[in-house]
């Protein structure tokens, strides 16, 4: 059997995760941290690509990366192109991830106890200190949770996938995409085995991380 | 505030100096005033601005104008844009909830102000801390390991090694419960004799700023209502919040009859008071415990009362009094009368009605 759906996926949603993680974890950082007007627009952007159909984030990634988009023009010029290689799998991920990672950060640090980040700062720490040593250690739980569920996200993406990255087996045929062409071609037991294999990675992530929850809340302190 | 104790602060190098507003749901906070040496003390209700003036003077709230000037150097100035950020201000905060990094030792919690790093010169530094509040030996705890009273401890010694030129203490003892409060005063008392720096704390505890504070600054609504040194607020505070949150309970309007004349408008009496100067009075007022039984001797503003109720507590009591009239109601009456259970003791088998004497000295005239 072809395993290549299998590695590409997992390549894929590994890659993403990755940036989705630390793309997320900064951004959480900034929004929880911003008091402006803007907040809720901000936050609206960000976790637009959540709500709206795959499809429709497959079409303004069309539009931007497109040959004919600011980007794809910018990568034409260059003498490459995006849409339809291996990247473009890594971006779809990466964009319908992010809004997980990013909700699940912010509502991390935001349940993070404000005066010990401005004990930290009224102690001579900067910015980076403050986060790195402060925020995102007392996050930590979250912030697992949140890169799990991304990567949960990355790994069964399909519709922004098959728009800008098409179906070329060995390529960018991740196992998502690889079911619904199977069933299309009447591949029933082969879609069963891609089936079966996402239903498994996706279980075992899961009860990883709520034993891991469990484990860490009771280490956890008492009481503050 | 006082041109006297403005000029005993420029005279030494160490103050801080500050005059900032800004707009709170409810008030506008506006508050100016100086802290030198001596341990200043913020005093106020709930919600009156003392927690929110020191968060903008370390930087973590920003006022919307104003001027906050530490040791000569500009931390905040609207005008000039100047709005240092926390960091950079070498201003140490005590949080009322303590605020320690749980997911760092107590080590880890005091070194995080230097470099965080294990050297050898860290750990002797976090040894004398330790030592200093007499917690040797806690190095490798966790903070949810520590009691309320540790806890509060080494966040004072976390704040006292980044080496602030200011330290802010935020209702310190309003966590503790009330046997550790005493001890704790005298602990922070001990630590900060040697700490070289201008102290600022908030209270609404009385007792507390009393034991703590050398210099007072009384806030209600936003706006400073007394400010000077502790004796004198205390003794004379001016206006009628003043004499409040300084935990005067007996108030009434007043008259103005003669120099040294008032007529007690809710206490239905004439009563002689102190030099009246040229600002007049409205309101007097006299502190509960001031209030003592007519002698022999006694000659002014004696009167008779009885009492309307008693409220029971193990060592004081409060005995509330109608003057010169029988109370028609148990919540009927003009003045509360403090004292320790003994006299009380004493007191209450007394014929009816007691000769009490309102001492024209111990008498405040206040402004409203």
């Amino acid at each position: 059997m072809d395993l290549d759906p299998l590695w590409i996926s997992l390549k894929t949603a590994i890659t993403a995760t990755l940036a989705t993680f630390f793309l997320g974890l900064i951004t959480a950082w900034l929004v929880a941290g911003y008091r402006g007007k803007f907040k809720g627009f901000i936050d609206g952007v960000l976790t637009l690509p959540m709500v709206l159909p795959p499809t429709v984030v497959g079409f303004f990634l069309l539009l931007l990366l497109g040959k004919n988009g600011p980007f794809g023009e910018i990568l034409y010029l260059l003498g490459t192109a995006i849409i339809f290689s291996w990247p473009a799998t890594v971006i779809a991920a990466t964009v319908v991830a992010f809004p997980l990672m990013y909700k699940t950060a912010r509502g991390a640090f935001e349940q993070i106890d404000i005066n010990t980040i401005n004990a930290a700062r009224t102690l001579g720490a900067s910015e980076w200190k403050v986060f790195w040593r402060v925020a995102v250690p007392l996050a930590w739980p979250g912030i697992i949770a949140g890169t799990i569920l991304a990567f949960a996200r990355a790994l069964g993406e399909f519709g922004a996938t098959l728009m800008v990255a098409g179906n070329i087996p060995g390529k960018t045929q991740t196992i998502p995409v690889a079911i619904f062409f199977a069933v299309e071609n009447g591949e029933m037991e082969q879609a069963m085995t891609w089936v079966f294999m996402v239903f498994l990675i996706s279980l075992v992530l899961m009860s990883v991380m709520n034993y891991w929850v469990d484990a860490q809340r009771k280490q956890a302190p008492a009481g503050k | 505030m006082p041109r006297e104790s403005r000029r005993r602060l420029a005279s030494s190098n160490m103050e801080l100096w500050l005059d900032i507003k800004k707009k709170l749901p409810g008030f506008t906070l506006q508050v100016k005033f100086a802290a030198g040496a001596d341990i200043t003390g913020l005093l106020g209700a709930s919600g009156a601005g003392k927690s929110m003036t020191l968060r903008c003077i370390a930087g973590l709230e920003k006022p919307d104008e104003g001027t906050i000037i530490l040791n000569g150097q500009v931390l905040f100035d609207s005008s000039k844009g100047i709005d240092l950020p926390a960091r950079k201000r070498k201003v140490g905060f005590l949080f009322q909830n303590y605020a320690l990094f749980p997911n760092m030792t107590v080590e880890e919690n005091i070194t995080f102000a230097l470099d965080g790093k294990k050297t050898a010169q860290n750990r002797e530094t976090t040894r004398q801390m330790l030592k200093m509040i007499k917690l040797e030996g806690f190095e490798k705890r966790y903070p949810h390991q520590l009691s309320g009273g540790q806890q509060q401890r080494v966040a004072l010694a976390r704040a006292l090694t980044a080496e602030p030129r200011v330290l802010l203490l935020d209702e310190p003892f309003s966590a503790l419960d009330e046997h550790l409060r005493s001890q704790m005063v005298k602990q922070l008392l001990e630590v900060l004799a040697d700490y070289r720096g201008i102290t600022l704390f908030v209270t609404h505890n009385i007792e507390e700023i009393y034991r703590m504070a050398g210099k007072l600054v009384v806030i209600a609504d936003g706006r400073i209502e007394a400010c000077g040194v502790k004796e004198e607020v205390f003794h004379n505070p001016a206006t009628v919040t003043a004499a409040r949150l300084t935990g005067c309970k007996n108030f009434t309007e007043a008259k103005v009859l003669g120099p040294q004349e008032v007529q007690a408008l809710d206490w239905g009496v004439k009563l002689k008071v102190k030099p009246i100067g040229e600002n007049g009075v409205s309101h007097i007022g006299i502190r509960a415990h001031y209030l003592s039984r007519a002698g022999e001797d006694s000659r002014e503003n004696v009167f008779n009362c009885w009492p309307s109720f008693v409220n029971d507590t193990p060592f004081r009591n409060t005995v509330y009094l109608t003057l010169e009239r029988q109370p028609s109601s148990s919540g009927d009456y003009h003045l509360q009368w403090e004292m320790p259970r003994e006299r009380w003791l004493e007191l209450k088998d007394q014929p009816l009605p007691w000769k009490i004497c309102l001492e024209p000295d111990k008498i405040m005239t206040l402004k409203p």
